[in-house]
């Protein structure tokens, strides 16, 4: 659980022998992995990758595949089943594995996108002085007034059903805003720090400053920030799935799934439950991971000395 | 009334040519005059130290030479600072990029905080030679080492692999001197090199700067509150109070025949091996705001000697001797010293 042999601050400084510390063999993964909760999660989301990578192979079925349009109509899971049948005689097993692929790479692509945006938004308007960052500013405080789903649904509502590539798009061009003050934050409070002062003073480029020497200062709240995005993302993408607004037929996403069991809540209850179990435990695990995460970063899993 | 000139090397021949520095910072109390008129030289090799209290403008001088002032800052734009044939208020922003750290370098206060945590001291040093010579990684590498080994670090290979916390300060403080000199400045500024550090350690520091110094043919600019450091390492000293200058002369001068009240306060508050006295020796009172010098001579709330003149007009430097200057009416008016030192011996 704690780390062995704390580091030393002797006056004469540590002894040559002393290895460097490998930043990421040491913090955060190998410190997250001790963690059983978080553990657990981890083998769940790797267990999810490998399932949405594998899909077309693990899959009993394609994602459409219609299989006796009478006799399998909404088929209660069974063994030849494990998940049953949806009103189309689809098997909602290989459409959930399908479907894993679909979610999982729209939630974690469309993070991606935000984080990038957000990260290089919060920093400009950090660092490009007082009237740039009053600007940018004020513009994501206008966004950040709208809703979320009322600003994706106005969007998606131009276009009508969208593909993958335009789902991750318009998610991850609406998820932004927070990160982007969130680095803000962060960056106004390095920016006056000593060693920025000392670069500036041996003649580095604005630019340069601020991806070498800001930019690694931030990177723990980062990655903390987008790892709950993931799950944010998530369950973004399976609320416009479900709306309509989502992927189009046959592809098949959890929220699509989950709209397919709406308003058979009762006679096909695997079509609601099935889904919905699959998107409460990922981001209940997405965000213990976070959660662990956020614990690292701010050094709470280090012993006190 | 004597003009008042520049003590010191020439304008011609001086490496750096201060000339009516003035800083500004707009504050919600005012806008404060840190650093208000100052003008010095410094000839090519030379070491020139800057004492005075806290507040009263040294270090924003400092960071000035190296336009490092940030908004809500501002040099006033009548100040010149010509250096190596250039006014460096005039350079592109791209110019003064390429002075700063290759020309005139800067060592600041705080080993702890001027060394960025996350990465190894050789990739900070090794980093200054990449970005002005586009240096090879490796190249650049080499010249960290070779440096880490100039400035006294023992195994400066494996030194140059570890990270700033698994260093003492005095080892910090010496990483930071070779980030400064690895591109070899004509010009090195450094502000309190040794406050944050022990006694034993700041000897050591001293002497390596004094070494550096002598074998690169730099010149420094020496920023203290701490006469003992100056004595040990300076040839001339610049005496700030208020923003300006209040007294200059060479370092045994100084010592010998300080004029202006305020250095001699600061004299006496050194404490000297021989002393016999129980308490130490202070100043009475506080350095005023910035925002609100006192009209006439700055120093006048704090000092013995001040009558109604001193409230009245604002004293320039006076020369009191060949280059030894002082910002005091007493060197026109030497009579009244000598009618307050009579009267407090009676």
């Amino acid at each position: 659980m704690h780390r062995s042999t704390p580091l030393s601050y002797d006056v004469a400084g540590a002894p040559l022998d002393a290895p460097a510390p490998d930043v990421w063999r040491a913090t955060p993964f190998r410190a997250l992995w001790r963690d059983g909760a978080a553990r657990a999660a981890l083998c769940l989301l790797a267990a999810l990758m490998l399932v949405a990578v594998f899909a077309p192979w693990l899959a009993p079925h394609g994602p459409g595949a219609q299989l006796d349009i009478i006799g399998l109509k909404n088929v209660a899971p069974s063994a030849a089943f494990p998940f049953g049948t949806d009103y189309a005689s689809r098997d909602v097993l290989s459409r959930m594995m399908y479907g894993t692929r679909v979610s999982l790479s729209i939630a974690i692509l469309a993070m991606l996108l935000s984080t990038f945006i957000g990260t290089a938004y919060g920093l400009v308007a950090a660092l490009g002085g007082r009237f740039t960052d009053a600007v940018l500013m004020r513009g994501v405080d206008t966004f950040l007034a709208i809703p979320r789903i009322l600003l994706l649904l106005g969007v998606v509502a131009m276009w009508g059903e969208l593909s993958v590539n335009a789902l991750i798009v318009v998610i991850g061009l609406t998820g932004w805003f927070a990160a982007a003050r969130l680095v803000r934050t962060l960056v106004l409070a390095l920016r006056d720090r000593d060693f920025v002062t000392a670069a500036r003073g041996l003649g580095a480029r604005p630019s340069f400053i601020a991806v070498r020497h800001i930019l690694p200062h931030v990177a723990s709240p980062i990655l903390v920030a987008a790892t709950f995005g993931v799950g944010a993302a998530l369950v973004i993408e399976a609320g416009l799935s479900f709306l309509g607004f989502g992927i189009p037929e046959p592809q098949a996403s959890w929220g699509s799934i989950l709209r397919d069991g709406n308003g058979v809540t009762v006679s096909a209850w695997w079509l609601s439950v099935v889904p919905g179990a699959a998107l409460v435990i990922t981001v209940l695990a997405v965000n213990v991971i976070a959660d662990r995460l956020r614990d690292i970063a701010s050094g709470r899993h280090l012993p006190r000395s | 009334m004597t003009p008042p000139s520049n003590a010191g090397p020439s304008a011609s021949d001086a490496l750096i040519d201060v000339q009516n520095l003035r800083v500004a910072f707009s504050t919600p109390a005012g806008l404060a005059r840190a650093v208000d008129g100052v003008s010095f030289t410094i000839a090519p090799g030379e070491t020139v130290g800057v004492v005075g209290e806290s507040g009263c403008g040294k270090t924003v001088t400092g960071l000035s030479l190296l336009r490092l002032i940030e908004p809500p800052g501002l040099i006033d734009p009548s100040s010149r600072i010509l250096f190596e044939g250039r006014d460096l208020l005039r350079l592109s922003e791209r110019e003064i990029r390429q002075v700063r750290g290759r020309r005139i370098a800067m060592v600041f206060q705080e080993p702890m905080t001027a060394l960025n945590p996350v990465f190894t001291v050789g990739d900070q040093i090794a980093e200054v030679v990449r970005v002005h010579d586009g240096a090879s990684r490796r190249a650049a590498w080499q010249r960290a080492v070779e440096m880490l080994e100039r400035v006294g670090l023992s195994s400066p290979a494996e030194r140059a692999r570890q990270y700033p916390h698994q260093l003492s300060g005095g080892m910090r403080q010496r990483v930071l001197i070779g980030m400064a000199l690895v591109m070899r400045p004509a010009l090195l500024i450094a502000d309190e090199p040794t406050t944050a550090l022990d006694v034993t350690v700041q000897a050591q520091i001293l002497e390596l700067l004094r070494e550096l110094q002598r074998d690169f043919g730099m010149a420094v600019l020496l920023i203290t509150h701490d006469l003992g450091v100056i004595a040990e390492t300076a040839t001339r000293v610049l005496v700030m109070y208020g923003g300006e200058i209040v007294e200059q002369a060479s370092i045994d001068e100084l010592f010998a025949n300080a004029h202006h009240p305020y250095t001699q306060g600061l004299l006496a508050a050194m404490p000297r091996v021989d002393d016999t006295r129980e308490r130490l020796i202070t100043i009475p009172g506080t350095v005023p705001p910035p925002t609100a010098w006192p009209s006439g001579c700055r120093f006048r709330d704090r000092c013995p000697y001040a009558w109604d003149r001193t409230a009245r007009e604002h004293p320039d430097l006076f020369v009191v001797s060949g280059s030894h200057l002082s910002r005091c009416f007493l060197v026109q008016e030497p009579e009244r010293r000598r009618a307050v030192v009579a009267e407090h011996t009676e």
